[in-house]
């Protein structure tokens, strides 16, 4: 299994709270991998240092075997790894199709491949036929599926996305969860997932890591992190798991 | 370029066609004060999409772009005086002095994260400190101004930007129609949907592989070098620059009422912002004087009153709304 | 001896001073709170230094007494012009506000320039020329009681924001938005209140400004500008900042002027600017947001 990232002892401290305590894991190429745990532990810190948003107090973050800790956030992207923002941050004033050209103008040589590559990438997100709205004007599960396309656009070899599935409605997340499943299979894409939606992390994960007040709690395959008892007292509760 | 004339619709290139036909006509029957009017308009669509660039596209708003209109003029009028190089050959460097003023107050701005107002601030106050020290500046004969001579023997030296307001109209037409070419090429161009996205969100830009602060550097080097240019007209066209003038913060606010009025981030904005404030004052003269309201100062309460209303009515220019109305759909060219 | 010219000369700048940023409280007030990019400021000073000079030739009114009247009168002026026009523009683009109150300058000053002619109209105090006498030192009498009247508004507005409910209604508007909202204060009242509050500061400030210079419509930008200044240098949010980086400009400008010439007085208060906004941008005594 050859590590695609690698994040090893990252920690991050604001003003004396220890937002990231230590954290290690390996995601490899090709896989899924779910960070899971209470709000407040720490997955969107975690996920702001892996991304070059926000400078790691200690530790090392690795993308194919390089360094790219300390890296500013546009660098990081171009090494390959794309984002989406839990607060989804469409750009408001331009179409959706814009949005997403402006994600492939990374890779692309001129405007207008960029725009081809954008209309793949919308049809495979199933916004196609909404591809000249001005993105404003979108709903809530159209803006949170514009903002995997845009970051796809990049082409990216590792897509990290923040709560994708949050506001969602079942039907809308499934739908979202078979998207997702199919960018994995067919174009080989690694996935990064901070998620609540337990259903979701169940049905596309292939490894979970449960963060608690910045500290990884317990780490490996679904179905047996789900069962952790340190997990279930501090997350889950006994109903949530079946 | 055939892009570009291939993305207008029949309608809109036959009315362009018109226009410039129209205006490259014009002199044979205009007298000379409506061509002055004309210029000035053409002199005012031009350094307003320079602003456009900068403000309505990469979203950075500057409030001292008087500053790179005097720069321009000093530099380009200090050659032609003291080593009689002449303004092709002098735009150069007026363009390069600028820029770099330019490329320093963009580097100051972004690598120190000043946004917004006080990234506007900052603009005034690289343009007060240099009026001030264009004021006690020996070399440039400090408050006094600086002159450029009539010479008779030199009418006719187009080369020198010496002749009557035929030169000058046409010099501006060119100026405003190269402008206008500039920011369609640019505003869909990579750089200028980079820009658009930086405007809109840069986090989200820089999560998308943009090199922000690259991006916004763009932004002011090209629109300081382009309204530098701006400048080398000023000074040839009225041969006299004074700091508490060109630097005025007066100043940097009129050229920058076109574009908003007109529309900003749209190609066509400050040429249409400009044809309407532009001839609104000299109208605005015309009536308060056949009133017999002659008090100074009437006109430009007129004038304020026309930019309040305009700003509460129609906050995304006229031109937006003109186009709502002749029915042109989708973005606003 | 140089050393006592000197200080002469820092005292009168602090006196000074201490007026300009009562001018720069309002500014403080307005764009903290309401985030209103005000670029009438000045303007509007310099039309209460007009009514102060039209009380005073009119009526004899000295400029320390009809500040209160004009102090009250700007509030109400302030509380109309923020409900009425300004209050739609809170929370769009800043060069829109921009616009809109440039035409309100643009109004103002072409207004007063109608109305008293592009000349400037002396204020001649009985007691102008007065001087107190402090050990070596002689400080103009008409600046030290502006100065100290400057000094008591300002008190007066610290009171109330911090002893008053409203005050501190205010403030939590200024601190957060949605959750003062959503906790049930009338946001579109307190705002309008804090630019009636801010324009009041103006209106007293204005009062005593005609201590320090003779009303003309010219004056306005430059004051615009200067409250913008001293607003960043002293540190935007904190009331004390401004009168704080009021004393520094006011010093500045004095000493500058004296020990290079007058009309250079404004280079050093703009390389101060730049020097602030690069390297501390939260001001002297602002915070870090």
């Amino acid at each position: 299994m050859t590590a695609l990232l690698a994040a090893t002892n990252l920690s991050k401290r604001f003003r004396g709270l220890l937002a990231v305590d230590g954290v290690s894991f390996e995601v490899a190429a090709g896989e899924i991998f779910a960070v899971i745990g209470p709000n407040g532990a720490g997955k969107t810190t975690l996920f702001a240092m892996i991304a070059g948003a926000l400078a790691a107090d200690g530790g090392t973050v690795t993308l194919s075997g390089a360094r790219i800790d300390g890296l500013t956030a546009d660098t990081v992207c171009r090494r390959g790894i794309g984002r989406t923002f839990q607060n989804v941050r469409p750009f408001a004033g331009l179409s959706v199709e814009d949005n997403v050209t402006i994600g492939a103008l990374l890779r692309r040589p001129d405007m207008r491949s960029a725009r081809m590559h954008a209309r793949t990438v919308l049809e495979a997100l199933d916004l196609a036929d909404r591809r000249a709205v001005p993105a404003s004007s979108l709903t809530l599960p159209d803006r949170k599926r514009l903002e995997v396309a845009r970051a796809l656009a990049t082409d990216p070899k590792l897509l990290l996305l923040d709560e994708v599935m949050a506001g969602l409605r079942p039907t809308e997340a499934d739908r979202m969860v078979s998207i997702l499943r199919q960018l994995n299979r067919d174009n080989g894409i690694t996935i990064l997932l901070i998620e609540h939606v337990m259903r979701a992390v169940m049905a596309l994960a292939s490894r979970v890591l449960v963060l608690h007040h910045g500290a990884t709690i317990a780490q490996g395959a679904p179905e047996v992190v789900v069962r952790d008892p340190a997990v279930i007292a501090s997350y889950l509760g006994a109903e949530a798991v079946g | 370029m055939n892009d570009l004339w291939r993305s207008l619709d029949g309608r809109g290139r036959t009315v362009l066609t018109c226009v410039l036909a129209i205006l490259i006509a014009l002199p044979l029957v205009a007298d000379r004060y409506v061509l002055s009017v004309l210029t000035l308009i053409f002199y005012f669509a031009y350094v307003g999409q320079a602003w456009n660039l900068m403000m309505g596209y990469a979203g950075q708003l500057s409030l001292g772009h008087a500053l790179y209109v005097g720069l321009g003029g000093y530099v380009s009028a200090l050659l032609w005086l003291k080593l009689g190089i002449g303004p092709w050959l002098g735009v150069f460097a007026a363009v390069a002095v600028a820029a770099a003023f330019g490329a320093t107050i963009g580097w100051l701005g972004f690598r120190f994260g000043i946004a917004g107002v006080y990234f506007a601030l900052l603009t005034i106050a690289f343009a007060e400190f240099t009026r001030i020290g264009f004021d006690h500046l020996e070399l440039t004969g400090g408050a006094a101004g600086l002159f450029l001579p009539f010479e008779e023997k030199r009418v006719g030296e187009w080369w020198n930007l010496r002749g009557g307001q035929l030169l000058f109209y046409y010099l501006a037409l060119a100026l405003a129609s190269g402008a206008v070419l500039l920011v369609a090429l640019i505003a869909r161009s990579r750089l200028g949907y980079r820009w658009l996205a930086v405007r809109e969100d840069e986090t989200a830009a820089r999560a998308l592989g943009i090199d922000a602060f690259a991006v916004k550097m763009a932004a002011v080097v090209i629109s300081s070098a382009m309204t530098a240019v701006g400048g080398v007209f000023y000074a040839f066209y009225y041969n006299n620059l004074f700091p508490s003038q060109v630097f005025e913060i007066s100043r940097s606010i009129e050229l920058i009422l076109a574009p908003i009025i007109g529309g900003l981030g749209t190609v066509f904005g400050p040429v249409i912002g400009a044809f309407v404030l532009t001839p609104l004052g000299e109208i605005l003269i015309a009536a308060t004087s056949r009133l017999g309201v002659n008090a100074p100062g009437v006109k430009a309460v007129f004038y304020g009153i026309t930019l309040i209303a305009i700003i509460c009515l129609m906050p995304s220019g006229v031109w937006p709304r003109i186009a709502e109305v002749f029915g042109l759909k989708g973005r606003v060219p | 001896m140089m050393w006592l010219i000197y200080l002469n000369v820092t005292i009168q700048g602090v006196l000074t001073g201490l007026v300009y940023g009562l001018m720069a409280l309002g500014l403080s007030v307005i764009f903290g709170v309401v985030r209103v990019v005000n670029f009438a400021h000045g303007e509007f000073a310099v039309v209460a230094m007009y009514a102060t000079y039209v009380l005073f030739t009119a009526f004899r009114l000295d400029p320390l007494l009809a500040l209160v009247p004009l102090a009250a009168l700007f509030f109400f002026v302030g509380y109309a012009l923020q409900a009425a026009l300004i209050n739609p523009f809170v929370g769009r683009p800043e060069h829109e506000q921009f616009i809109l109150l440039v035409g309100v300058g643009i109004i103002i000053v072409n207004v007063l320039l109608i109305g008293f002619g592009p000349d400037a109209r002396p204020v001649n105090l009985s007691y102008g020329f007065d001087s107190y006498e402090i050990g070596p030192l002689l400080v103009d009498k008409p600046r030290v009681l502006a100065a100290a009247a400057a000094i008591a508004v300002a008190a007066a507005l610290f009171w109330f924001f911090r002893r008053t409910r409203t005050g501190a209604a205010i403030r939590a508007c200024a601190d957060n938005l949605v959750g003062a909202a959503v906790i049930g204060l009338n946001v579109k009242r307190l705002y309008a209140l804090t630019f009636g509050l801010g324009l009041a500061c103006v209106g007293a400030a204005g009062a005593l400004l005609v201590t320090i210079a003779d009303p003309s419509p010219v004056l306005g930008p430059a004051y615009t500008l200067l409250a913008f200044v001293i607003v960043i240098i002293g540190g935007m949010g904190s009331m004390a900042g401004a009168l704080v980086g009021g004393v520094l400009i006011g010093v500045s400008e004095a000493l500058a002027g004296f020990l290079f010439a007058p009309s250079m007085k404004s280079m050093f208060s703009f390389a101060l600017l730049i020097a602030v906004l690069v390297l501390r941008p939260q001001g002297l005594l602002g915070q870090r947001s």
